[in-house]
């Protein structure tokens, strides 16, 4: 927890574009990490939240192309970060991987990162548009 | 952002790969290529040290999957030594600490070895 960040009085909004591409997201993670410390979100929280924003951008980048961009909305209120990660591709597998339950050895290493996103994050939801392409939404609320 | 890869070999047939920096879907692939390399070598006894990582996705953790994988098939073991509390996180809540031996230091992890 940082004492000397002032409660958000209102919702703010943050807004990021990267080229879907590797070497970009270290930016987006540590863009979303810094919004995120304006909230009163511990530094393992924190860490939770990068980690996460940074498996959603991976993701984005396996199903684009290296013109694609990624969209990072963040949307900063007094108790919880929600951060949406949209890029124009159709067709990442999310529904298939549970939050519980543990990693098996068997599983295929994409799932890892999707399960890690559900792991960590206090609400996923996530919707495929055929125009508008495919939009991760994760919440995170600040405890305590 | 950037990894450090330094290999170095150790007592027996065991070498030990010592990581520093941040491990993602950017920097992976050249750690995936110091472990390939080691075990296209035929070294398969492997400790991966983690104490100066300060980061790791989904993307170096499938890295590291693959090495025990290949390694296993010929007898061998990968040890990690970590101590970060957020990076032994995400080997808890991934289930991976039961597939990888997990150690506070370097001794213990070259000890355990097969």
């Amino acid at each position: 927890m940082n004492p000397a960040v002032a409660p958000e009085p209102t919702r703010s909004l943050v807004e990021l574009k990267i080229p879907a591409r590797a070497e970009w997201v270290a930016v987006a993670r540590l863009a979303v990490a810094a919004v995120a410390s304006r909230l009163h979100f511990s530094v393992d929280e924190i860490e939770d939240i990068k980690l996460a924003i940074a498996e959603a951008c991976t993701n984005c980048i396996a199903h684009a192309s290296e013109d694609d961009r990624i969209e990072i909305t963040s949307e900063v209120f007094s108790d919880e970060v929600r951060v949406s990660v949209r890029d124009r591709s159709v067709g990442h597998k999310l529904g298939s991987v549970e939050k519980d339950g543990g990693f098996a050895e068997g599983k295929r290493t994409e799932e890892l990162g999707v399960f890690l996103i559900r792991a960590l994050m206090d609400e996923v939801t996530y919707s495929v548009d055929a125009r508008e392409g495919t939009e991760l939404v994760m919440i995170k609320h600040v405890m305590g | 952002m950037d990894i450090k890869v330094n290999v170095r070999e150790s007592e027996g047939d065991a070498y030990v790969v010592d990581l520093t920096g941040e491990i993602d879907v950017y920097t992976s692939p050249k750690v995936k290529d110091a472990i390939s390399e080691l075990i296209d070598q035929e070294h398969y006894n492997l400790v991966i040290n983690l104490e100066k990582v300060r980061y790791i996705d989904s993307t170096g953790l499938g890295v590291l999957i693959g090495g025990l994988k290949r390694v296993r098939e010929h007898g061998g073991s990968v040890n990690l030594v970590c101590t970060n509390p957020q990076i032994k996180k995400i080997f808890d809540i991934t289930g991976l600490v039961k597939i990888f031996g997990i150690f506070d230091d370097e001794q213990g992890a070259m000890k355990a070895l097969v």
